[in-house]
């Protein structure tokens, strides 16, 4: 029987994944799909508490999160393209103009 | 009107001053001289008719000029009280000061910085007159530290001699001595206002009638500290032993400021505070007692160190601390309208005694060793009538002024049964009648020992001479006056009477005191009178050098206090300031700066770092949260 724990160590693992890709990767465009790994782990997160304690608050709740995060991708690749268009990369390493 | 003439008596010296300070920068004017004089003049004329209306009326004048402190229970007025004790005190300081400006005008003739002398000058009779006339402890306190000020300037008028060391002249320099004096009083003025802590403590005011009144309602130990607190203030203004060695340095003032300051008003600011707070003072019979045996002491000290004293400044300095002992000893006694009486008598007499040795200082270019003087009467006749004019009142001639005045003081100690102290002042007067001959002699008479130093005296100015002729008539009567003089005082002082006993006596003793003093006078004349002649056994022995070198005093406090109090100075600053304190505020702000240094590292500019940052704080906080949440 798959029960709530299952679920959420799968979340938990998936979020993981995001986040590591978050710290380790260079390319600003993988780290835009690592949050939104790291979103879709929430949102099963949020599905599952749902489905334990029968509320539809929580599936709600992973609605809006998807909606956010079709915005936010929109606004976020829109930023990406003028940067590209600016420095000819996406390479954090090589985006670094406010150094202190 | 009469509150009209108490602000003109006040406020024209404050005048006077301000009007000198405008011209204090520019070269010499003799007007700003006379404008000066005359607004003194001002200033008397209004305290005489003062005078002569409290002394009609019998009732003192109290005006309240505005509020100056009302802080929740405090209110301290600017109030000035001109009854029979600070009348007289008016009159004395306001026709001693008149004098003292017309002669500067001759003395500082050839002074560089004349104007700014006599801006000083009028500001210090200003203080003076706030001292007296002030209604309540804290306006006294403020002329009290007035006059210390302008004490302060006046000593270092000259501030720009050079130290040079003690052996060549005791007072090593004018700026040396005016911070001597300064930093002792104060010593003194700590004591000083911890008394006037202490009554409005007790009685929560420092207005004088307020304060007397409510005496009896305070217990013996809160008067007795009172009394202590308030006459170690006294004692510094007033030089007593041991707050004593200022005096004789403030000789290196210009000698109008010793005349007017250091001899006739300011040093007698403490006894004035003795008798001021007379109903204070006759509830504490044993402070009184100590004030009486301490002025006792020290009239007898200070005479011993005049007997062998070879300057001609130092020896009135000396002879002045010992008639302020005499004043100390009827205050103390309970005589307070006798000791106010022997103060306007001395002012008078002394103002007179150093403006005479000014006169001499004039013409012998600053010359001040009496040994090098000698028979100075032939050039300088009226300066020798006018000093021994008031050296016979110093030494208690009959019928010059301080006859009646010492006399009555020496009576008072019989009258109390106090005969070790009677016997002491005896002999002092013995002591002051040789010490003031030896003086008068060694530079009027015998030979003229100042022409091996190819010096040409001459005479002072006339008007200089006419401007002391005030003092000089004053010095030979106002002896006379006493008996108007108690009936006057007496509504406000309480009444001194000696005993049935002590009147029937009165000629003897009278008689005992004058057989001292004129076998003084005929010692100093034997011995000086055809001249110097140096005994090598007596300058070498070792009574003649403890009293020459002021009983090794001076040294004294400069070994065990002075020194060893800028030792501990230095170390304080080396050791605790530098290495302690400054090392601690410089090692924060240091270590402030390189954490700052080494963390500006952090700030790269590259996203994965900062986002690394991130996620090591989100991690943090996590594990925060966890243990709390297991802890708790």
């Amino acid at each position: 029987m798959i029960g709530l724990s299952h679920y959420l160590i799968v979340s938990a693992l998936i979020f993981s994944i995001g986040l590591m890709g978050v710290l380790r990767r260079r390319n600003l465009l993988m780290l835009f799909f690592a949050t939104e790994v790291m979103l879709n782990a929430v949102n099963i997160a949020f599905a599952a508490f749902s489905h334990y304690y029968n509320d539809l608050t929580g599936q709600m709740f992973a609605f809006f999160l998807i909606a956010i995060a079709a915005s936010e991708v929109a606004v976020g690749l829109g930023i990406l393209i003028v940067l590209y268009k600016k420095y000819g990369s996406l390479d954090l390493d090589d985006l670094a103009s406010m150094k202190g | 009107m009469m509150e009209n003439l108490v602000y003109i008596a006040l406020f024209a010296p404050f005048v006077s001053s301000m009007f000198s300070a405008l011209f204090g920068m520019s070269p010499r004017q003799t007007f700003v001289g006379i404008v000066a004089s005359t607004l003194l003049f001002i200033s008397f004329a209004a305290s005489a008719t003062l005078a002569m209306h409290v002394y009609s009326t019998g009732v003192g004048i109290h005006v309240t000029m505005m509020d100056w402190i009302s802080a929740g229970d405090l209110h301290i007025p600017f109030g000035f009280l001109v009854d029979q004790v600070s009348v007289t005190m008016m009159t004395v300081v306001t026709l001693v000061s008149t004098v003292v400006h017309i002669y500067s005008i001759g003395y500082m003739d050839h002074d560089k910085s004349f104007n700014r002398f006599f801006s000083y000058l009028s500001a210090f009779v200003f203080s003076m007159m706030i001292l007296v006339m002030s209604d309540n402890f804290a306006g006294l306190f403020i002329g009290w530290e007035g006059v210390g000020v302008c004490s302060w300037l006046l000593i270092g008028f000259w501030y720009h001699k050079k130290d040079v060391s003690r052996e060549e002249n005791p007072s090593i320099s004018p700026s040396w001595a005016a911070n001597e004096a300064f930093i002792m009083n104060r010593i003194a003025d700590l004591g000083m206002l911890v008394g006037l802590f202490i009554v409005y403590w007790n009685v929560g005011s420092l207005q004088y009638d307020v304060v007397f009144a409510s005496l009896p309602e305070l217990s013996g130990s809160v008067l007795n500290a009172a009394a202590i607190f308030l006459f170690i203030g006294a004692m510094g203004k007033s030089a007593q032993f041991p707050l004593h060695t200022w005096l004789t340095d403030a000789m290196e003032g210009p000698t109008p400021v010793s005349a007017l300051i250091h001899a006739a008003t300011m040093v007698t600011a403490g006894v004035f505070l003795v008798i001021r707070a007379n109903p204070l003072f006759s509830m504490t019979p044993e402070v009184s007692y100590f004030i009486a045996s301490l002025g006792t002491f020290v009239a007898f000290f200070a005479a011993s160190m005049a007997l062998v004293n070879r300057d001609l400044k130092r020896i009135i300095a000396f002879s002045t601390l010992s008639q302020l002992g005499y004043m100390f000893a009827a205050a103390g006694l309970g005589a307070y309208w006798i000791a106010l009486f022997h103060l306007a008598a001395h002012a008078f007499f002394k103002a007179l005694l150093f403006l005479g040795a000014g006169n001499v200082m004039h013409a012998m270019h600053d010359e001040l060793d009496i040994f090098k003087m000698g028979g100075l009467k032939k050039v300088m006749k009226w300066t020798y009538i006018y000093m021994g004019l008031a050296s016979l009142a110093l030494a208690g001639i009959p019928f010059f002024a301080g006859f009646f005045s010492k006399d009555a003081i020496i009576e008072t100690a019989w009258n109390e049964g106090t005969l070790i102290l009677w016997f002491i002042l005896v002999v002092t007067a013995g002591m002051t009648a040789f010490y003031s001959f030896r003086q008068v002699f060694l530079t009027f008479h015998g030979d003229e020992r100042y022409k091996a130093f190819g010096i040409h005296p001459h005479e002072m100015y006339k008007f200089v001479l006419i401007a002391m002729s005030p003092l000089a008539f004053l010095a030979v009567v106002a002896g006379f006056g006493m008996g108007g003089f108690e009936h006057f005082v007496t509504k406000l002082l309480p009444e001194y009477h000696m005993s049935e006993h002590t009147h029937h006596i009165a000629w003897i003793l009278g008689l005992v005191v004058l057989l001292f003093a004129v076998g003084g006078i005929l010692l100093a004349y034997k011995k000086y009178d055809k001249g110097l002649k140096r005994d090598e056994k007596l300058e070498n022995s070792f009574i003649y050098r403890l009293l020459a070198n002021q009983y090794y005093i001076p040294q004294l406090y400069e070994g065990f206090i002075t020194k060893p109090y800028a030792m501990l100075s230095e170390m304080m600053w080396t050791k605790v300031d530098m290495k302690i304190v400054d090392a601690t505020v410089d090692g924060i702000a240091k270590l402030l700066y390189k954490s700052g240094d080494k963390t500006r590292k952090m700030q790269t500019g590259n996203l994965s770092n900062y986002l690394n940052w991130m996620a090591v704080g989100a991690v943090l906080l996590l594990v925060v949260a966890a243990l709390s949440a297991m802890l708790g």
